[in-house]
């Protein structure tokens, strides 16, 4: 058995945000990757995935973009190449191809066992990542035989995940969901000649730019993407948003529903059921459209206020902004679309992805989870195993933390919490 | 933001108590499970009585404080004796009373006074199918609008957000909106 202060689990740019910091504060180390540093860009996401955020955004402890496109997207593949230099760069202690099998608590500490060694360490930080197992409602069961399935990101046994066009049958394809992953992909398969239609639940709407900025600089410049885990008022909520719908391109367009309403997709309610080969749509199209709307406009509004008091010399000279069009509804909206029919050929379920813990099992006595099976932590800190750390989640300390922004300043807690655990306070 | 820093703010809901039990229920799902309940009888021709009573939940029966009923019929244009509201009428009503009801409370949690609130709810229906002379039509509505005039201390935009917000969480709308199961036995 080999012997380490603590063990992170998992390489992508939080691991490695939180082996920085361990290493800053003389804390040795491992860092356990099942494959290769970064393995979600290389492997669990489709081809032409950019990321949401400007390269200038991605800033992470010690290091940044350097490029010379700062108001760019970066492609799965610079993802890659940018977090795998970080690695190289902070000379991270990353043991790759070592898949962690189970946690366990001993006297003082923790074991961890993996496909390789095994590891004997006083704490444990997990950062394998929080968007790595696609969640599928149940009604896929319903579906008729002979419709092709696709995870929008991330793969299951019996659940492929979508790469390009190509990859799907021709003919018409149903796009569940209508987050970041689910508009992206329904407009390029829609470019590539399968007539494409999106069912439409909940959604987070928003303009790539604003007058003259990336939405992502106001939302960084007002302070939304620092608010914290302990001071929103609807923390639940805010875990389980569905992802900004926002795509990055060159041209910094804004991918809404509309946009893809004029592109020729056909917009369609959520997908509430599947009876006798008929997917059953939900009759709240219109709602969850004027909810998307009307926050998307409050989102705006808390600009233009910051702007003209709090921002006015950083905003001083921008121009108006651009009013939220209200998102066209088609009308009648159908309530039933057969899917045995052969109109549709595969659906594309871009219905989310949660972590994969299952490593914990071992745990199994203690309350790590909650009744909906989530990891309660207390900001990053599993307050029920004293030692045991997570970073990665959805909202885990502030908005940002979804965001390879918000590595940093999570794994700068986590870690001082750890450094106070391990000093016996 | 919470109505107790803004008391002026009476729309007669009490938000504190709805957010106590929503804390509370979070931490004991099983009290959260409720069984509503409806009897109806009948009387003559198409004529029935419904009657409201006890429902279950909070871990245990409940009763109301006192008997509710409700008189159904058809209008004379349909032979009837029109006695009461027709059965789709009175969905209509459950869902205005359900979006209403949504409005008051959103509005209290976001402190804004309301002053009136009216819905307008009309269903459009082909009654080709129930009376089953065209087997294409179906019978259930084909569409249902609800038009309200709110006026409340707020923007045209909060209001609107209010009302949406209240449909995300009514009970009545997305049972209309979504499928639901429905079991029918006979002794």
């Amino acid at each position: 058995m080999l012997h380490v202060t603590t063990v992170v689990i998992g390489a992508g740019h939080g691991g490695l945000a939180v082996s920085r910091h361990l290493a800053e504060r003389g804390i040795d180390h491992v860092v356990l990757e099942r494959n290769e540093v970064a393995n979600s860009w290389r492997a669990q996401r489709w081809d032409s995935l950019r990321l949401l955020t400007p390269n200038w955004l991605s800033r992470l402890p010690g290091y940044a973009y350097r490029g010379d496109d700062p108001d760019g997207y970066m492609s799965a593949q610079q993802v890659v190449a940018f977090v795998e230099n970080y690695a190289k760069e902070i000379a991270a202690p990353v043991r790759a191809n070592t898949t962690v099998t189970a946690v366990r608590r001993t006297d003082g500490g923790y074991v961890v066992e993996t496909d390789q060694e095994t590891w004997r360490a006083r704490s444990v930080v997990i950062s394998s990542g929080g968007a790595t197992v696609p969640v599928v409602p149940d009604i896929r069961a319903a579906v008729p035989d002979g419709i092709e399935h696709r995870a929008a990101a991330g793969s299951a046994q019996d659940l492929p995940g979508y790469r390009n066009p190509a990859d799907l049958p021709a003919g018409g394809v149903l796009v569940v969901g209508p987050s970041a992953s689910g508009i992206q992909i329904a407009q390029e398969v829609h470019s590539s000649g399968r007539p494409v239609t999106l069912a439409v639940g909940e959604h987070v709407r928003m303009p790539r730019t604003y007058r003259g900025h990336d939405v992502l600089w106001w939302m960084d410049a007002t302070g939304l993407l620092d608010d914290r885990y302990d001071e929103i008022p609807d923390l639940a909520r805010a875990r389980t948003l569905p992802s900004m719908q926002l795509v990055g391109t060159p041209e910094r367009a804004t991918l809404d529903l509309n946009a893809l309403t004029r592109a020729g997709v056909r917009i369609v309610g959520r997908l509430a059921g599947v009876l006798d080969g008929t997917a059953q749509l939900a009759g709240s199209l219109t709602n969850v459209c004027t909810l998307a709307d009307l926050k998307a406009k409050r989102l705006l509004k808390g600009f233009d206020e910051w702007a003209a008091t709090a921002g006015a010399e950083r905003t001083a000279g921008l121009p108006a902004g651009e009013p939220v069009e209200p998102t066209v509804v088609p009308q009648p909206s159908p309530q039933e679309l057969d899917l045995r029919s052969g109109e549709i050929r595969s659906i594309v379920w871009a219905t989310g992805l949660r972590p994969d813990f299952g490593f914990l099992a071992g745990l199994g006595e203690l309350p790590l989870f909650d009744r909906k099976g989530r990891l309660r932590h207390d900001g990053g800190v599993i307050t029920a195993s004293p030692g045991l750390y997570v970073t990665g989640l959805p909202f885990l300390r502030r908005r940002k933390s979804t965001l390879i922004d918000g590595a940093d300043s999570d794994a700068d807690h986590v870690v001082s919490h750890l450094a106070g655990h391990l000093a016996g306070q | 933001m919470t109505a107790t820093e803004s008391p002026t703010v009476d729309n007669g809901v009490n938000v504190g108590a709805l957010l106590d039990a929503r804390a509370a229920l979070s931490d004991a799902p099983a009290g959260a499970q409720f069984q509503w309940r409806a009897e109806t009888e009948w009387l003559k021709g198409t004529h029935s009585r419904g009657s409201v009573k006890t429902f279950s939940g909070l871990g245990g029966e409940q009763t109301h404080i006192s008997t509710f009923t409700f008189d159904a019929d058809h209008p004379e244009h349909f032979a009837a004796e029109d006695q009461g509201a027709t059965p789709v009428e009175i969905v209509l009503v459950g869902l205005g009373a359900c979006l209403t009801g949504g409005i008051a409370s959103v509005a209290q949690l976001r402190n804004i006074q309301l002053r009136s609130v009216k819905a307008t709810i009309t269903g459009e229906h082909d009654i080709l199918g129930i009376l089953g002379a065209d087997p294409e039509v179906p019978n259930r509505f084909k569409s249902i609008n609800v038009h309200f005039d709110i006026d409340a201390d707020a923007t045209p935009d909060e209001i609107a957000a209010v009302v949406a917000q209240s449909q995300k969480r009514s009970a009545v709308y997305d049972s209309l909106t979504n499928p639901v199961a429905v079991a029918v036995d006979v002794n």
